[in-house]
């Protein structure tokens, strides 16, 4: 963008419908509404006229006068490669080539309001959307190359950003066709879209469509911006949970040149004019604190236990599941333990902050950059119209940057020292002060029938959550419940959410189900099934396994399937333990993947391997370890994250369902890769693992 | 406080610093090149990697004065255009997700090549240690091997 339409921006609180084009100058824009968004599911019709208000605006589509192309939403990007898919759909749609399109995204200021960046929901609610606006764009381009032509709307085609005429031999740009105008249109609710069988540009693998700044170097993250005058923010934290600042001595760093110390209560916090100054300074002050008794690793399933929320009234289902199990011959019941995990994003949380008057701009790296200029707004008595917070493409975020910390403190320390700030996180500061993925303590009991049929599935998740709670299997009876319970730890989103801990207790009841009855777990899994789709992936996962081949001596098969939000997937790994030294291998994994129509399989295909692999983490040994709410291994040396050498061979097969629209895919794939390493040890060893991770310390301490 | 001269993709700096503040604070906020990333400040993750001479260096864990007077080369000085091969075969292979360890990840497959033209896939898991949480890994194989053919 150019430095005036910036200027003129500053002045301004948001877009809004009445003064888009006063901002952006002439053309034609189609408005996607929250309606569209959120009703897409049940009701195609909604949002017809334009009388929506501004707030239930959720994108625009802009052709501007000159033929460019503007996408604004206010997803963001952050190694998803959203950035690249929706710019693909809308490509698609309007007949422009991608380069043409300039998607700008995760700025309050410029694009209208998103609740968020999770969930998979860009590409199943986004990206829909976006079709039809762009499809909707094409059609009343069309309509008016057909009035300025004088010609049925029928002989006019469109074709790399251009209307054809091909009777007259004559072709009219989309730019001079929008030339002196402003109009807004709504979106065409009963628009005609490219089916997936055609998609040209979606469903290809388009590059990332700003690849080439990440192999340069050039691309900036907010931990890379500088801004005139900017100094270096660096927040004073407790050594550990539940500790509370009783004296701190700041005279010593107070005094040292260049540096100011900011007091607020309990915030404490310095700037200098570069990181390793400021980090000086923090270490010169001095602080007291004062402890109280916070729970350890080693208590932590008893604890989430015993602060558990007492459960909704007993619909019925648990007394008489209790009473099915209790009369089988053939049951079992475990408890399945799954420690707190860190994200590890390796960008770490930062922001830049900068005050003009009551003016407040603010770049940081969020998923929720308008949950964060609500976050400031309360945090500094303001009006959110006065916040703004851009969000540059940022080093990843697997569900773990919800929160604006960052952005809070950097505005604190800009406001009392009158310049602009960044702070950035350390590593060690991310793996403390972010927040986890939740701990989590799950019972299951289960009773099979004479038959083999499961006759009683009993399932409480305490504290970790209950995405992927449901049992996809058929039961005579069933109980599933989810008790909330009292976190000693920050705890929140992550990748697939709860899906990885309660998809790991299904599917290793079932394989040791399947083992009981001496049938093969995926027979057993596949003959208690209902959905086809599941069933698919089951079936294309062994197949191109070889699952029925024969295994090498102390090597072991294991299969696991799951589902969240409308995709599924299936594992298979072999693993092989090598009894003299004690090692265990995994020797390889494949897995097939469904979620609907594909819109870029390149691009898809790597958040599948990527949601694999950071899977296979924290199904081997990612832990955080605690004592007394001191975390115990903050350092990437301490805690360990998969790396190259840890990676076995993969083989994903992508099923491409064009009759079924497309799902989102950062998070599913997630779901089958401990259980079925974990059900492979089972078949190499014997050895029945109910924990996560399972082998922190190598397979022999079990 | 002192005085150091330093050269970087062949230019020539002075910067007033602590000699003991680790290279990499140096290159990102003192001369401003930010391609070369912190993600860890312990020598762990690897995305602060640059060359010191032809040798793939941990940046933030060296202190500024021990890398006086020799060339410093950083993702930006590899190429001026991205042209490098092994850029190029990065971009082929369509390597980053998030692209935050990606400068470290080339800068150390950039040395690992010049020592070896062609590795095996031993060797790349041997000197490849940088962690990539986006599990670029394969990919990251990949884009070695043909710009081990380009080369
Ligand atoms: S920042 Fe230097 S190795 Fe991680
Ligand atoms: S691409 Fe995100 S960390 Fe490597």
């Amino acid at each position: 963008m150019d430095k005036s339409t910036t200027a003129t921006l500053e002045n301004t609180a948001t877009i809004t419908r009445r003064n888009f084009f006063r901002l952006l100058g002439g053309g034609v824009a189609v408005v996607v509404s929250q309606s569209c968004i959120y009703g897409w599911a049940d009701s195609p019709a909604v949002g017809k006229d334009l009388t929506v208000d501004d707030d239930s605006i959720a994108a625009w589509i802009h052709i501007h006068e000159d033929g460019k192309v503007s996408v604004f939403t206010g997803k963001v990007e952050v190694g998803q490669n959203i950035r690249t898919s929706l710019a693909q759909v809308v490509a698609e749609e309007l007949f422009v080539s991608i380069q043409r399109i300039t998607m700008i995204m995760g700025d309050t200021l410029m694009t209208p309001y998103d609740a968020g960046t999770f969930g998979s929901r860009s590409i199943p609610y986004m990206g829909p959307q976006l079709r039809k606006a762009a499809a909707s764009l094409r059609k009343a381009l069309l309509e008016k190359a057909a009035k300025a032509l004088k010609v049925p709307v029928e002989s006019l085609r469109t074709e790399a950003g251009e209307i054809v005429h091909d009777a007259s031999n004559s072709t009219l740009p989309y730019g001079s066709l929008t030339r002196g105008e402003k109009l807004l249109l709504p979106i065409d609710e009963e628009v005609a879209l490219i089916a997936a069988d055609s998609w040209t540009v979606a469903g290809t693998s388009v590059p990332k469509v700003n690849g080439h700044d990440f192999v340069t170097g050039k691309h900036q993250y907010t931990s890379d911006m500088a801004l005139p005058d900017m100094v270096y923010g660096k927040i004073l934290r407790a050594p550990a949970y539940g500790m509370t600042l009783v004296a701190a001595d700041i005279e010593k760093a107070r005094t040292i040149p260049g540096v100011t110390v900011v007091e607020a209560g309990d915030f404490i916090g310095v700037v200098a004019p570069d990181p390793q100054m400021a980090t000086n300074a923090l270490a010169a002050i001095s602080v007291q604190w004062d402890a109280s008794p916070q729970p350890s690793k080693a208590d932590i399933f008893s604890y989430l236990k015993e602060n558990a929320q007492q459960g909704r009234e007993d619909d019925g289902t648990q007394r008489e599941t209790r009473r099915v199990f209790d009369a089988s011959e053939n049951r079992l019941e475990h408890r399945v333990e799954v420690q707190y995990i860190a994200h590890v994003p390796l960008e770490p949380r930062a922001a830049v902050a900068q005050w003009d008057g009551s003016q407040l701009t603010v770049w940081t790296g969020t998923q929720r950059p308008f949950g964060v200029q609500e976050e400031l707004a309360g945090a500094f008595s303001v009006a959110k119209e006065q916040v703004r917070v851009i969000m540059p493409d940022t080093g990843s975020a697997y569900g773990g940057k919800h929160s604006g910390e960052a952005a809070v403190e950097a505005a604190r320390l800009a406001k009392a020292v009158g310049k602009a700030v960044k702070v950035v996180w350390t590593r060690e500061e991310e793996f403390k002060w972010a927040y986890f993925r939740p701990a989590g303590l799950i019972e299951v009991a289960a009773a099979l029938d004479s038959d083999g049929s499961i006759a009683s599935w009993e399932f409480h998740n305490y504290n970790s959550g209950n995405a992927g709670i449901d049992f996809p299997y058929r039961a005579r009876t069933k109980h599933i419940q989810y008790h909330p319970s009292r976190t000693p730890l920050k705890q929140g989103s992550y990748r697939g959410l709860a899906a990885t801990a309660n998809v790991f207790a299904i599917e290793c009841m079932m394989d040791d189900l399947a083992r009981q009855l001496r049938v093969d777990p995926l027979d057993f899994r596949l003959r208690q099934l209902t959905d086809e789709r599941m069933q698919a992936v089951l079936e294309t996962a062994a197949e191109r396994f070889g699952w029925k081949e024969a295994k090498a001596a102390g090597h072991g098969f294991g299969i696991a399937c799951g589902f969240v939000k409308n995709s599924y997937i299936a594992t298979c790994a072999e693993v092989a333990y090598d009894r003299s030294d004690e090692q265990l291998h995994v020797i390889r994994l494949v897995a097939a993947y469904d979620c609907g129509a594909i819109v870029n399989p390149k691009h898809l295909e790597n958040q599948v391997l990527g949601a694999i692999l950071q899977g296979l983490g924290g199904a081997l040994f990612e832990e955080i370890d605690f004592r007394d709410g001191r975390i115990l291994n903050p350092t990437l040396s301490s805690y360990r994250v998969p790396r190259f050498s840890d990676i076995p061979p993969l083989d994903i097969v992508l099923i491409g369902r064009k009759d079924v629209p497309s799902a989102g895919a950062g998070e599913t794939p997630i779901v089958g890769t401990a259980p079925a390493i974990r059900n492979a040890i089972a078949d190499a060893t014997g050895i029945k693992l109910h924990k996560l991770p399972m082998i922190p310390q190598g397979l022999k301490n079990n | 406080m002192a005085t150091l001269k330093l050269t970087v993709n062949r230019k020539e700096y002075e910067v007033d610093a602590d000699p003991q503040m680790p290279l990499l604070w140096v290159l990102r906020d003192f001369i401003g090149l930010t391609g070369t990333k912190f993600g860890c400040g312990i020598a762990q993750c690897g995305a602060c990697t640059v060359h010191v001479g032809d040798a793939a260096v941990r940046s933030c864990s060296i202190p500024v004065e021990s890398v006086v007077n020799q060339p410093i080369t950083t993702i930006e000085g590899l190429s001026d255009d991205g042209s490098h091969p092994v850029q190029q075969a990065w971009e082929t292979i369509d390597v980053p997700q998030c692209g935050y360890c990606q400068a470290g990840q080339i800068m150390t497959a950039v040395a690992l090549l010049k020592q070896n033209p062609n590795p095996t896939d031993e060797d790349i898991n041997a000197s490849m240690t940088n962690i990539c949480r986006c599990g670029t890994y394969n990919r990251i194989k990949k884009a070695i091997r043909l710009a081990a053919e380009e080369v």
